[in-house]
């Protein structure tokens, strides 16, 4: 449906997001759902700012299930929902860093991406020359005789991205872990406004290397509901198909990692076979091993051939073969048990709280997936089951990961034999007339990616905003490495394997 | 278990014949590794990965290098935790001005002699992120390069081809 549409082109048109519309509200609507919020009423989907404005999308317990409201503040200053409500209070610090925007009396006032060596305040909103330098920033205290610190990063010891990670540590038990991020900000939002659909859709796939074809898709989504441009039923089926086809990838390579962390290389070693054979049947179907800028708004640009449909099932049935015996090699190691079981415990009135997706949401009792709660095509089409459980800590994490496998090795199974023949993407153009809104939701390997853009009429690209699952996955970790002992901690980060690059943007 | 590791013992091993190196590689290389340096390394060669900015997809490939398939560590190279242990610093990313000082710092850790080995086309010249805020750019631009090895991300092949012939040149 195009709402836009039904206007006339000589009218000014006020800009309305599709599918989910954008409401305005004024200070008490903003605070009041800020307030639904911390009671548990909605969920926080995310929280993004512009030059004088603020939006927040929450999800709804009814359809329409995404609700997006926007603030003006023209002031810059801006009633602060993380005071309410601890999950916004991240993306508040770094709406703060980039934009100048300053959540009223929040309970944490420091800069979160900003370093202080950009030699710009704010940059993506009135910036600010500054002499370029290191801010020192103060990590929140953990007091007592005993305890001493330990300093971690940013360069790891693995080959992972970079980020701080502080130990409080009592002997060897995690007292206190705190987090400081932002060191792979890479401007992402200053270099998508201004950009043509075209680069735009370059840089969505890479704001997260190992989830390019979820953000890709994400982003093409929201251009398509912008626009109001329907995708040719054979492309939605392709789409699917890279979208598992990365899935399976991700998580038989954590799945081994998380082994590997335990000092169990034979599951590394065999869960590395599979997922390299995932990308080198990726790399003959379609082109790419991580099946990198194989979307574009309207479809796909790369179509399956006769033998690739062929390739692929023989690899879901050799995938097949293997998965009951990683299971039970997993499942029956009880040395591996002894490290899973019950370390990096999170508690589902967390995961509930900070609306945590993926892997981390489902080990916790949140069982949400946008793939069934938003449906967007194929996946009405297609039967699967998510795994889910209520124990929260690492064994859960890699349990709901095959049950996950089995969904996807399920999804990949149908769209093979069933999808439709056809043209592969949709011709449309711009319409010329007005700017545009649309936004998406799409489940990515690691939890639920939030999309909302405005395009103007000639195409460029305004504000683009993209939200990593990590935001609210980040903070669960602090949670669950408390009253662990240190060397559990690479295992708890692999089970969560959140996202660096995707949450500094 | 037993039946993994029987079939570990009893089948072909996974792994494939090296790739041949690039000549232009050759080429590049042929200028930065001196004599005595190639006698004291042998074919030894101990890497220090650093993201200093990437997406995470140069890393996933880089990870590849390990598997059964590829199996770096026959050709005597091998990722290390420390660069107080490495040889070379393979480099990735767009070099984000928040991650410049943890390179430079990391480049001064790393014992002589020592080279850098950028991976991917952000690293060669900051790819997409080339015009922004937070980005310093091609990796050259923070520490000296000795080898880029292009591609978004290079595949393992690729990267394979490449570190072969930076270990060729030193023999």
């Amino acid at each position: 449906m195009n709402f836009a549409s039904k206007q006339t082109a000589d009218q000014p048109s006020p800009p309305s997001c599709l599918p989910w519309p954008r409401e305005s509200v004024d200070r008490a609507g903003w605070l009041a759902v800020g307030e639904s919020l911390a009671k548990g009423e909605r969920e926080l989907l995310s929280l993004w700012g512009e030059s004088s404005s603020v939006h927040m999308a929450v999800l709804e317990q009814r359809e329409p299930r995404v609700r997006i409201i926007t603030l003006d503040c023209p002031e810059d200053f801006f009633p602060s929902v993380g005071r309410l409500h601890p999950p916004a209070l991240r993306l508040e610090r770094a709406i703060c860093d980039l934009y100048g925007l300053k959540p009223e009396d929040a309970p944490d006032a420091r800069p979160w991406l900003d370093h202080g060596r950009w030699g710009v305040r704010h940059p993506c909103s009135a910036p600010e020359k500054i002499e370029s330098t290191s801010d020192p920033y103060a990590f929140l205290p953990a007091e007592g005789e005993p305890l001493h610190q330990i300093p971690v990063g940013p360069v790891h010891a693995g080959i992972i991205e970079p980020g701080h990670f502080r130990f409080s540590a009592n002997g060897e038990t995690v007292v206190r872990l705190e987090e400081r991020l932002g060191f792979v900000h890479k401007g992402v939002d200053q270099l998508m406004a201004g950009a043509s659909i075209e680069r735009a859709a370059r840089l969505a796939a890479r704001v997260s290397g190992d989830s390019t074809v979820a953000y890709s898709l994400a982003f093409a989504q929201a251009v398509e509901a912008a626009f109001d441009v329907n995708v040719p039923p054979r492309a939605t089926y392709l789409r699917a198909l890279m979208a598992e086809l990365e899935r399976l990838a991700n998580h038989f390579g954590d799945v081994g990692a998380i082994c590997n962390d335990a000092a169990f290389a034979l599951i590394h070693a065999q869960c590395g076979i599979v997922r390299e054979r995932i990308l080198r049947e990726a790399a003959n179907c379609f082109g790419h091993r991580l099946m990198m800028d194989r979307i574009a708004p309207g479809g796909t640009l790369v179509d399956l051939e006769r033998d690739g449909v062929r390739m692929l099932h023989a690899l879901v049935e050799w995938i097949e073969l293997m998965t009951p015996r990683l299971i039970a090699l997993f499942g029956d190691t009880t040395s591996l048990q002894d490290r899973t079981v019950g370390t990096g415990f999170v508690s589902e009135a967390l995961a509930k709280q900070y609306a945590c997706g993926g892997y981390v949401g489902r080990a916790s009792g949140r069982e949400f997936d946008a793939r069934k709660a938003i449906g967007y095509a194929p996946y009405p089409q297609l039967a699967f089951e998510i795994g889910c459980s209520k124990e929260g800590d690492v064994d859960a994490r890699v349990w709901v990961r095959f049950d996950e496998i089995k969904a996807s090795l399920q999804i990949v199974r149908q769209i093979l034999d069933e999808a439709p023949e056809g043209p592969i993407i949709a011709a449309w153009a711009l319409p010329e007339d007005w700017t545009r809104e649309g936004a998406a939701l799409v489940e990515g390997f690691r939890g639920d990616i939030f999309v909302w853009l405005r395009i103007r009429a000639d195409g460029v690209v305004q504000r683009c905003h993209l939200r990593d699952p990590s935001w609210f996955q980040w903070p669960l970790l602090e949670a669950a490495i408390k009253d662990n002992i240190v060397a559990d901690f690479p295992l708890c980060n692999k089970s969560f394997n959140c996202s660096y690059s995707g949450h500094d943007l | 278990m037993q039946k993994f590791l029987l079939q570990g013992l009893l089948r072909r091993a996974l792994t494939e014949q090296a790739p041949i190196p690039n000549p232009t590689s050759i080429a590049e290389l042929g200028y930065t590794l001196g004599r005595t340096a190639r006698q004291k390394l042998g074919r030894s060669l101990s890497i220090r990965e650093v993201d200093a900015g990437s997406c995470n997809g140069c890393e996933l490939e880089i990870h590849a290098l390990n598997n059964a398939f590829y199996d770096l560590e026959r050709f005597g190279m091998r990722f290390v935790a420390s660069p107080r242990h490495a040889d070379v610093l393979l480099v990735t990313g767009p070099v984000t001005k928040n991650m410049r000082e943890a390179l430079e710092r990391t480049y001064a850790a790393t014992p002589d002699p020592k080279w850098v080995i950028a991976v991917g086309d952000c690293a060669f010249d900051g790819g997409v992120y080339c015009e922004s805020y937070a980005c310093v750019g091609a990796v050259a631009n923070v520490v000296p390069v000795d080898l880029h090895i292009r591609g978004c991300p290079p595949d393992p092949t690729t990267l394979l081809k490449g570190l072969i012939a930076f270990v060729e040149t030193m023999n």
